[in-house]
């Protein structure tokens, strides 16, 4: 089935936030972001900009009638700064006026007197001043250091990752509409309708039941917008609160560029142990996780890298410590992998390391350690439904290893000034909210006494397509054609207390309630069916009811109206909770996913060695979907993914200076893919497995694993790099180097065109042309 | 012309996505009818677009694509290959590929990609997009070669379901419209002749992809003077052995010359590094130089030809060597109210080759790390000339007079490279910025020196 919101979409008649027809009356609002990033605040000087002309009022942390404060796990978030500053670019004030551009010129007319305070951008010098988020935590399984004594290679050093800017085409923005009793309308652009509704309502000192968010769709969250969009939201609410008029805010992009968090960028210390077998015995890591100012969602990424900083090996023998680093710059937030990404990343540079260290191929590495059937992860759960050995031996076959090796071993040998760099990138991630209460949904469907059909679940649509697969949902629970059913705005007065489109598990938990929600009027329209067709075997099939083998004649919205007139319920609200998932942080086991998604991925790229550029070939993966209930929908899933993983590990260079100011402040510093930089190859093949039953119709999720293959482009472009300058004859001595008298090309992603060409270069002692 | 869209004219279905022409979320199409009366359709980003621009032009907006309760062939190829997610960006594409069926462009993938390249997308991973290309590029197998610009051509384009019907009409409708005084019209350049005044300092302005980016709240109040596409399509011609383009020209046109391509084989390709489809059918050849960025493109490109821009005021012409116009960073040797008209530069002859490198993060719709040109004269093994520019490495754009004054009469060896690389990097002063590490810029330097002589 093709995405549902396709029609629209390509006629431009799709509504988002800005598109939304505007209330007479309403104001603009704009923030006045900190031109420092840590500080205390002396004066605020306000006068120039409230006497701009069309200025309705400037409002400041003074003006909050609740609480100050938006964090959503920690209460550490203040909406507007008050007496200090902690990043550049917090909003200090709100000016609300009677255009948009009015509002973003007084804005520039304020002036703030701070005393700065010392700046920290870096997690590793935050972690050392003990400017932590919340205590460390560690994963661990068998005993780590013990098994290094036994291990016949025992490998050292560094992996950074960086950051990455969300980048959603739409930016983030917010509309409120005063309604009476001091209730207000919230459109938000968020992946969090309940997260948006409690921290507008706290700001307030109002009840949830006040607050009313809606959501028809989002250009784009990614992770952005799920705990990201509270801060805009809340202050369109405080501005209609104060004013008692509607209020909107849509950030310019650069505004949002700086203002807004981004995925963690890690930094961490690996030390892998391997036997003569390339068997992985034990692994250690430390993490240390740069969080930005204020909590938001960090220790919840945090989680995810120690649960996914064995990627898709067996380890019996790893500890791994993350720290959640308090630095200056916009609190970094969710981004599609959630933290799983930078822990593979880390694992991946230890195998990468060990291989070069050997003398061997990481391949064989990776190949020797994946996931069977039965093992336990380092967390307590058992691998069931385990893929990671058939995605690989699939992959292996199908895109023929050996000979795609062949290719850049000849080519390497024949060409001097362009290498080729090949990786496999095999991935694992686990299905489920890493917080068990989390794990629920609830759905509401109404049948109309025309047959026609309203749902609302409390997923929100983002691009992903749960919209499309709501409604293959229940077209397929109720067997009615698909025109019947509406699928409705994501809205906290219909679904209350909504889970986050996030966690790649939105289809499965939105799409379980609305199974049960159907299952159960499906019930009840058959109780109707059986007395009137006077038969026990009575089912629904495409809009009929048939008994037995036998169609009835009996329609659909024949029995609707029956129903109804019998005064049977044809509204259902379902509940649905994700079974047997349980997690105990004390001890740090448990059963923390519904199930994990598997799959392997081979990235050959060729870097130009005279200008350090370089092109992604191909990736060519086998990929576990479980029973893809939409294939278009999931290989644009995966292609999307993986594109976006590339950017990460490519081109995707977000930078901040000493002071914390943001450079890659607009899209003409910010690269993120573009049609030319995606691989000309990017096969998907979809592995045929049992998928699992806790997904739903066994569809697996999709939204973030195969953003992490993404990961493998990082390592074909250095074993390119490496094809060029294996060897080198520097004088810095690398700290855990055994070979001195080289410089190591480090594990720091990404790998800009910049890093590929000095890497080409490093240790040279002398400008050569030849 | 986005604010005026979205704002005045309530059509929604053109996003605003970053207000700096690289996204192309708010892609339009910009038609206008040239002398012969014949259509020709661009594609533009509206958010860098002046209104002014659209004076006597037909401006095509994604619903004006729309056909009543069906799709076009563009919008069907789209939805039946999941090239659309959150749906934000699609319109652009829907637009830019639009403009590709109403080009004259062969229907080839190569062709089909690079109407696009100025459209970016966060969700798809532009496969599903690629694939429906392909499904377009299919389905105008048989259109007439002049699709967009006869009236034969909009005739198919909407037998075939790719535009709505109302198109028939355009190319009427836009002879009225150029025959009619448009109150307000802007005159091309003020001169001596005209009858209002000059305003003070008015701002020269072209196709807006610079000074909209930079300064765009100045510029909405800005009293503007307009050189962008008053007169029709901007002329490149030749004069004995030189080159001479009006300075409104744009990068497309430029892109489009059969003089240029002539004596720049390398031109297509180079051209295709520089910026993107909308922003080459937006920018002016004036405007990138007068910018006076370290790192234009054009600027070092022309700056290795050696060109003379012809300044005008008061119908008193001034030349000035490209060489000489730039005095510190963004400073220019040019009064405010001279308007750059045209330049001019010797074609380069058959035994001279001209070079052009670009390195930054993206390959594509990206600003330079480091560029660098070359024209280049060898016989045999020696170098008789060689200019060579370098961009990015120094507060203007850089004619690298000292490095090419070595290379003069070299042996092309590995000896002569690493002299000319030792003399180029004393003349070179890169900052470390967003765009790269000074250490970086300076390898560049040597690994592009290198690369122009391969």
């Amino acid at each position: 089935m093709k995405n549902i919101d396709s029609y629209t979409h390509v006629r431009g008649e799709s509504l988002y936030l800005d598109d939304l027809p505007v209330v007479n009356g309403t104001l603009y609002a704009c923030a006045f972001g900190s031109p420092v990033a840590h500080g205390h605040i002396r004066s605020l000087d306000l006068t120039d900009a409230l006497n701009t002309p069309g200025v309705v009022r400037i409002l400041t942390a003074r003006d909050i009638p609740g609480e100050n404060q938006i964090g959503g796990i920690i209460p550490d978030e203040v909406l507007l700064a008050d007496g200090t500053v902690d990043f550049w670019g917090m909003p200090i004030a709100l000016v609300i006026a009677e255009t948009e551009e009015i509002a973003q010129k007084a804005a520039t007319k304020i002036k703030v007197d701070i005393d700065p305070l010392p700046v920290v951008t870096d997690p590793r010098e935050a972690q050392a001043l003990g400017h932590l988020i919340v205590p460390p935590r560690t994963f661990q399984t068998g005993d780590a250091e013990a098994a290094f004594a036994d291990c016949d290679h025992v490998v050292e050093g560094r992996a950074d990752s960086g950051g990455q800017e969300h980048l959603y085409l739409e930016t983030q923005g917010a509309y409120a509409i005063p309604l009476e009793n001091g209730h207000i309308k919230l459109f938000s652009s968020t992946q969090g309708p309940t997260a948006v509704q409690r921290a507008v309502a706290r700001v307030l000192g109002v009840g949830m039941h006040k607050i009313e968010i809606d959501v028809t769709r989002l250009g784009g969250g990614f992770g952005g917008k799920e705990d990201g969009a509270n801060l805009w939201a809340a202050l369109v609410a405080l501005a209609t609160h104060c004013l008692h008029r509607p209020v909107k805010y849509v950030l310019h992009r650069m505004e949002d560029l700086r203002m807004t968090g981004k995925r963690h960028p890690y930094s961490s210390d690996f030390r892998i142990g391997l036997d003569k077998d390339l068997k992985i015995k034990a692994y250690t890591a430390t993490l240390y996780q740069n969080a930005g100012a204020s909590a938001d969602l960090s220790p919840a990424v945090l989680e995810r890298s120690l649960f996914h900083a064995n990627n898709t090996y067996f380890i019996p023998n790893l500890r791994v410590t993350a720290y959640s680093c308090r630095t200056n710059l916009p609190s970094n937030t969710a981004f599609r992998g959630f933290g799983g990404p930078q822990g593979m990343f880390v694992i991946e540079a230890a195998i990468a390391k060990a291989a070069e260290e050997l003398g061997v191929s990481a391949i064989d590495i990776q190949r020797a350690n994946l996931l069977q059937e039965g093992d336990a992860f380092h967390y307590g759960q058992i691998a069931e439904g385990c893929e990671a050995q058939n995605c690989w031996t699939d992959a292996e076959q199908r895109y023929d290893l050996p000979q795609l090796q062949r290719e850049v071993d000849e080519f390497n040998q024949n060409n001097r000034l362009k290498k080729k760099g090949l990786a496999a990138m095999p991935i694992c991630f686990g299905i489920s909210f890493t917080k068990k209460w989390m794990n629920q949904s609830r759905a509401l469907v109404h049948l109309y006494t025309d047959g026609s059909v309203g749902v609302s679940t409390g997923a929100v649509e983002m691009g992903q397509g749960v919209n499309t697969k709501m409604v293959q949902v229940a077209a397929r629970c109720l067997s009615v054609h698909p025109d019947r059913i509406k699928i409705e705005t994501t809205n906290t007065t219909r679904i209350a207390n909504t889970s986050p489109s996030a966690a790649s598990a939105t289809s499965d938990l939105n799409g379980k309630a609305l199974e049960m929600a159907c299952k159960t009027l499906v019930e009840r329209l058959l109780a109707v069916a059986r007395v009137k067709l006077n038969s026990d075997t009575v089912f629904i099939r495409d809009e009929q009811i048939w008994v037995g083998e036998t169609p009835s004649g009996l329609f659909w919205n024949e029995l609707i109206m029956d129903a109804f007139q019998q005064r049977v319920n044809l509204s259902e609200h379902a509940h649905y909770a994700t079974p047997g998932i349980h997690y105990d942080p004390t001890i740090e086991k448990g059963h923390p996913f519904a199930y994990h998604v598997y799959g392997t991925a081979f990235v050959g790229v060729t870097v130009d060695c005279l200008r350090g550029t370089y092109v992604i070939d191909y990736v060519k993966t086998t990929h576990d979907f479980g029973q893809s209930m939409n294939t278009i929908v999931d290989r644009g899933q995966a292609e999307g993914a993986i594109a976006q993983g590339i950017g990460w590990m490519t081109m995707e260079d977000l930078r901040y200076n000493a002071d914390g100011r943001l450079l890659s402040n607009a899209l003409s510093t910010y690269k993120i893919p573009d049609i030319y930089s995606v691989p000309s190859v990017l096969d998907i093949h979809f592995l045929e497995t049992a998928g699992s039953e806790w997904a739903i119709f066994r569809s697996k999720a999709v939204g973030e694993p195969p953003l992490m293959y993404g990961i493998g482009a990082y390592f074909a472009l250095r074993n390119a790099v490496r094809a060029f300058n294996p060897t080198g004859t520097a004088t810095v001595v690398i700290r855990h180097s055994d070979r001195p008298n080289r410089i190591d090309l480090p594990f720091d992603a990404p790998m800009t065109p910049e890093k590929v060409l000095l890497g080409l270069f490093l240790n040279e002692n002398q400008h050569s042309f030849t | 012309m986005l604010d005026f869209v979205r704002q005045q004219q309530h059509l929604t279905g053109t996003k605003t996505g970053c207000r700096e022409g690289d996204c192309g979320a708010c892609t339009v199409l910009v038609g206008e009818s040239g002398q012969n009366g014949q259509l020709r359709y661009r594609s533009m980003t509206s958010c860098l677009m002046p209104l002014g621009n659209a004076n006597g032009k037909h401006i095509v907006t994604v619903e004006g694509l729309n056909r009543p309760n069906a799709l076009n062939v563009v919008q069907q190829a789209m939805v039946d290959e999941g090239g659309t997610q959150c749906g934000f960006c699609t319109v652009g594409f829907v637009v830019s590929l639009a403009g590709y069926c109403l080009s004259d462009k062969a229907p080839t993938t190569q062709n089909g990609i690079a109407s696009i390249d100025g459209n970016i997308c966060r969700c798809t991973g532009y496969k599903s997009i690629e694939r429906a290309v392909e499904r377009i590029n299919t389905a105008l197998t048989d259109r007439p070669s002049t699709a967009g610009s006869t009236a034969d051509g909009l005739a198919w384009l909407i037998e075939n379901e790719f535009l709505p019907d109302y198109f028939a009409t355009i190319p009427q409708r836009m002879l009225v419209l150029l025959e009619q005084p448009v109150n307000g019209i802007v005159k091309h350049v003020y001169s001596a002749n005209d009858d209002t005044p000059a305003p003070v300092d008015p701002v020269f302005l072209g196709g807006g992809t610079d000074l909209y980016v930079q300064r765009p709240e100045a510029m909405r109040h800005a009293h503007v003077q307009h050189v962008f596409g008053q007169d029709g399509p901007h002329a490149i011609w030749r004069e004995d052995d030189m080159g001479c383009i009006d300075g409104a020209c744009t990068a497309d046109e430029l892109n489009e010359s059969a003089l240029m391509q002539d004596h720049f084989p390398g031109l297509q390709a180079h051209l295709k590094l520089v910026s993107s489809t909308p922003i080459r059918n937006m920018g002016t050849v004036a405007g990138n130089l007068i910018n006076a960025s370290p790192i234009g493109d054009l600027t070092i490109w022309f700056l290795a030809l050696n060109a003379q821009v012809v300044f005008l005021r008061n119908n008193v012409r001034r030349i000035v060597p490209l060489r000489e116009l730039y005095r510190g960073y963004k400073t220019l040797n040019k009064n405010s109210d001279e308007v750059l008209e045209s330049l001019f530069f010797r074609l380069p002859t058959p035994a001279q080759a001209f070079r052009f490198e670009k390195v930054c993060k993206r390959t594509y719709l990206d600003i330079a790390s480091v560029n660098m040109a070359a024209l280049i004269e060898m016989v045999g093994n020696r170098i008789v000339r060689a200019d060579l520019s370098a961009g990015g490495v120094a507060p203007v754009p850089l004619y690298l007079a000292q490095t090419s004054a070595f290379l003069a009469g070299q042996p092309l060896t590995d000896e002569t490279l690493e002299q000319a690389n030792a003399i180029a990097q004393t003349e070179i002063a890169p900052i470390s910025d967003v765009r790269g590490s000074a250490d970086y810029k300076r390898l560049l330097v040597r690994q592009l020196m290198k690369g122009v002589f391969m």
